[in-house]
Parts: structure tokens; sequence; C-alpha cells
């Protein structure tokens, strides 16, 4: 595994307990997905992963061993929301992980700019972020995570903000990157949909205390294309996903599923 | 918010949490902006004009903006040479206070133990008037251009530093939390993120400062001084030349006004984005 929680847990001070007993594995070029509703805790665990919060319990390790100096800047990590900073351009955005390696500032730049294009960005190098649509935003804030060279990426929701179609049209666009760079990737998701079109394998967590409730292999060929969603074998992943999160969110409700129609717990 | 900042900021039309400024387009909006001010101040010249006319008050007591008008024409090398000193003991107390707000800022904000230790103490140092305090800064320093490098700078530091301190405070943590997986340490966070977002607060402390910075020099030169406006403004007063007085006034609202602009006009070019935001 390249990279492997065991019994993960985070209870915040006052007492909220965010995580509980979280064991995980993604293994090197592996595309695994965490569905599970809001609060469920996988944006802590993502957190966690990232380094940027201590685990109250348990352990995380890098390439078979936990690293000696923490997780800070072992993994690249790509929060919700973008995070560009208005008082730079696309570019200098995309050119922070590099710069803050040591690379020199033109070097970076050259870097940058040759990526521009597959990114779907180019012509927008000194355009201010304020000026780019939201997947261009989404798209330089991914690069910023490339370019920084981790090998294995963390994404939290990267398309959450984004209308249905342009979510759809990055979800092909995510692949077609991944499956030429082969990073380690991470996502973590609300939408059953885009994990299972995205993964190798899917987790599916409940909470709150967060805790994986079921793991869910996804055979489907590749390289997948948006066609592929339409199919017998996606909807059928898809309805071995949805049925824990549909309990969970009945439970949530406090109602009981209507007699005759109680849907099965996936093992 | 009813610090003596707070409420000049407001008077002067200032922003106490900046915010972008909705971007206006079109050359016509320049003079709609410039002309309803205009208009209002020559209206205001004119009432004044035909008060004094009708009144029959004494010049002496008060004068019509004709007497100052003319007053100002019969002092100009006067007032200008004395423009001159109080114009220099302005720029350097206010960049004397720029430079020890923003390092102090910076210092403050680089652990939160200090922030918790330092920054109510600055606040109550606000409490003190500090133009009284000028009588002892004489004391201490003698006549020279000193004391009102230090006057100045003591009144107009505290906008520039909470500004600077708030700048730097606001930054968004989601951020900060990011460059860090990035590596970047303390000092990185600083200058990639912290200072950058500070831009936009630190303009506001000076804008503020700047209208402060004319209040302490002319305090501090009716403390102690043998030139300057605030000197002129004192001895013409011992002289009931009332005109002259306002003469005098009407030079210290130009230059107030004139950093205010200039203020102003720097942050548009070192904040650009400040207004292509929304």
């Amino acid at each position: 595994m390249k990279l492997a929680t065991s019994g993960l847990a985070k209870r915040f001070a006052g007492g909220v307990e965010a995580l509980a007993d979280v064991s995980i594995g993604v293994g090197d070029g592996e595309f695994v997905s965490i569905v599970g509703p809001s609060g469920c805790g996988k944006s802590t665990l993502l957190a966690l992963l990232a380094g940027l919060l201590e685990p109250s319990a348990g352990t995380i390790a890098l390439d078979g061993a936990v690293p000696a100096d923490g997780l800070l800047g072992a993994v690249g990590y790509m929060p919700q929301r973008d995070l560009l900073m208005q008082w730079r351009t696309t570019l200098a955005n995309t050119t922070v992980g590099l710069e803050l390696a040591g690379v020199g500032r033109a070097a970076a730049r050259e870097l940058a700019r040759a990526q521009f294009a597959r990114f779907g960005l180019a012509g927008f190098e000194e355009r201010r972020p304020s000026e780019l649509s939201g997947g261009m935003r989404q798209r330089a804030a991914l690069l910023r995570t490339f370019l920084a060279g981790r090998e294995v990426l963390l994404l939290d929701e990267p398309f959450g903000a984004l209308d249905a179609l342009t979510r759809e049209a990055m979800r092909e666009w995510l692949l077609g990157v991944w499956e030429a760079d082969r990073k380690t990737i991470l996502l973590v998701t609300h939408d059953v949909e885009e994990a299972v079109f995205l993964s190798d394998r899917v987790y599916v967590m409940s909470g709150p205390p967060g805790a994986v409730v079921t793991e869910v292999e996804v055979a489907l060929p590749r390289p997948r294309t948006l066609e592929l969603t339409a199919g017998a074998d996606f909807a059928q992943l898809r309805e071995r996903l949805l049925a824990p999160l549909r309990a969970q969110a009945r439970a949530a409700l406090g109602a009981t599923a209507p007699a005759g129609r109680v849907e099965p717990v996936a093992p | 918010m009813s610090t003596p900042a707070a409420r000049l900021a407001l008077a002067l039309g200032g922003r106490l949490e900046p915010r972008p400024r909705a971007v206006r387009g079109k050359p016509g909006a320049v003079a709609g902006r410039v002309i309803p001010p205009l208009l209002v101040g020559v209206v205001l010249v004119a009432l004044w004009q035909a008060y004094v006319a009708l009144s029959g008050v004494r010049p002496g007591i008060f004068p019509s903006p004709l007497d100052v008008a003319r007053a100002l024409v019969r002092d100009r090398s006067l007032l200008l040479s004395s423009a001159g000193t109080t114009l220099s003991e302005i720029l350097l107390g206010y960049a004397i206070a720029i430079v020890v707000g923003v390092s102090l800022a910076a210092a403050v904000s680089s652990s939160r133990l200090v922030e918790r230790g330092v920054y109510p103490w600055l606040v109550v140092s606000q409490m003190i008037p500090i133009p009284a305090l000028a009588p002892v800064v004489v004391l201490w320093t003698g006549f020279d251009i000193r004391p009102k490098l230090i006057v100045v700078a003591l009144v107009t530091f505290f906008p520039i530093a909470v500004n600077t301190i708030d700048g730097l405070r606001a930054t968004d943590p989601e951020l900060v939390g990011l460059l860090r997986t990035l590596g970047a340490r303390r000092r990185d966070v600083l200058r990639i993120a912290q200072l950058p977002n500070a831009l936009p607060y630190v303009f506001s402390g000076l804008r503020v400062a700047a209208a402060f910075a004319v209040i302490g020099a002319v305090f501090a030169e009716w403390v102690g001084s043998s030139s300057g406006l605030g000197y002129l403004l004192l001895s013409y007063n011992d002289q009931t030349l009332t005109a002259d007085v306002f003469a005098v006034v009407v030079v210290l609202a130009v230059i107030g006004v004139a950093m205010f602009a200039a203020v102003g006009l720097i942050e548009r070019v070192a904040v650009p984005w400040w207004r292509i935001e929304e």
C-alpha cells in the first residue's frame, strides 16, 4: 500500500468525535474514492492524511512506514475551495508549490506553462483568478497540486461547487490526466456516480463519528468515458453503494423505510 | 468601533472593513464624483460670504472668504516656506510610523502569544491623547524637528499597526493550511499569503493616518517651534489676524487632502486586484 491508515481516530477539543477507527489503504497508482454524507468526517480524514491535523489515535503509513517528521508536505492536497490567491496571476498561482520546493522563478513558470494546455487553461496564464470560470479555477487549483510533484494526491470534493455539466466533463478530463501520470489519488466526494466512474475502489463512510461501512471494488474497464455511466454494470455498482448511504440518511432523519422496500445493506 | 481612528475613518469616508469597491469603468463616472462635492463647496462659500456681508460682523472676528483669499495671496511666500517645514515633518514622521507600524504588526502576528500580550496595550496606548504628550516630548528632545517627528509618528502609527495586524490576521486559514502542505514555513506563509492579503487593510490605515499626521504636526509645533504652519497659526492668532489664521487652515486642509489622495493613488497601483474583484 502506498498510503494506509490503521485505527485512525480524531476527537476535537471540546469532545466532538469526528472519526472513529478508520482503516483504509490506497495502492500505488490506484484511484480510490471515499463516499459519504456531509459531516461524516471525510474532510477531517483528508486533513489528517495531509498532515494538517494530528490523529487522536491510530497511525498513517506512507510507503509502508510512518513518516518520521510527519505527513505535512509529504502528500499533495487539494481542499474543496480552490483558494487561488487574487494577488497572483493564474500562472503564478500554479507555481506556488514549485517555488516552495526551491525551483527558480523562471524554471517554475516554464514547467507550469507546459501544462496549461493539458489543464484547459491555455491563454489564461496572465489572467487574475477572478477572470476564470468555476471549472477553470478548479483546474488551476488542481494544476497547482499536480505541479508540487507529490506521488499521492488527496482531493477533497474537487468538483463539488461546479454545475452538473461542467462536473461531468471535469471527471472525464481528470481521468485522462490521471491515466497519463498514474499518480496515487484518494478522492473524497458525496457523489456516488462520481466515485464509481473515477475509481478502482470505493469506501463508503458513515458518521459522525466517521467510520468505513463498506468497500466496493469497481471492476469496470479503462479507459472510461462518460457513456459508461449509462451501462447496466455501472448502475449495479451505483446501487450497491447507494444502499448503505440511503439507510444512513433514513436513520439520520429518524424515518423507517416503507414496509416491503427495506434496502439490504451491501456486504 | 468607537476608537478615534475608527470615527475619523468614517468621517473621512474611509473603510473600516476593507472590501472591494465597485469598478467604475466609465470616464463620466469621475465627473459624477467630482462635481457634486465641488457644487456643495461653492454653495457653502457663497453662504459664508453672504452671511459676513449681511451681518456686518467684523473681519477680525469672522473674515469672509474674500478676506481669506486676500490673506492667502498676501502671505503666500511665508505660507509656502512654512508649509515646506510642516510638510517635511509630516512626511518624515509618517514614514517612521509606516516602518514601525508595519514591522510591529508583523512581529505581533508572528505568534499568538505575543499578539495576546501586546495587542491590548496597543489599544490602551491610544487612550492617551498623544498631542497632550507633546510638551513632555519637547522636554525630552528639545526644540528641533525631533519632537515633531515623534508626535506625528505616535499619532499615525496606531491606525497603520492595527489595520496591518487585522489584515495579517484575516488571511484565510485554509490557504495557510494549503501552503503548509506545499512545504511553506512560517515566513513563506507571511510573504506569499499574509502580507499581500494585508495590503488593502494597510492602505485603509494609511489613509486615516494621513489625516492624523497633519493634526499631529500642528500640535507639535504649537508646543515648541519657531517655524511651520502650526507656529504661524499661533502667531497670527495672537495678533488677531483672523483672515490669516483661516489662510493657514486652508493650506493645512490642502496638505491633508493631497496626502489622502496620494495614498489612494498609490493604493490603486499597489493593490490592483482589489478593484478587479466583483
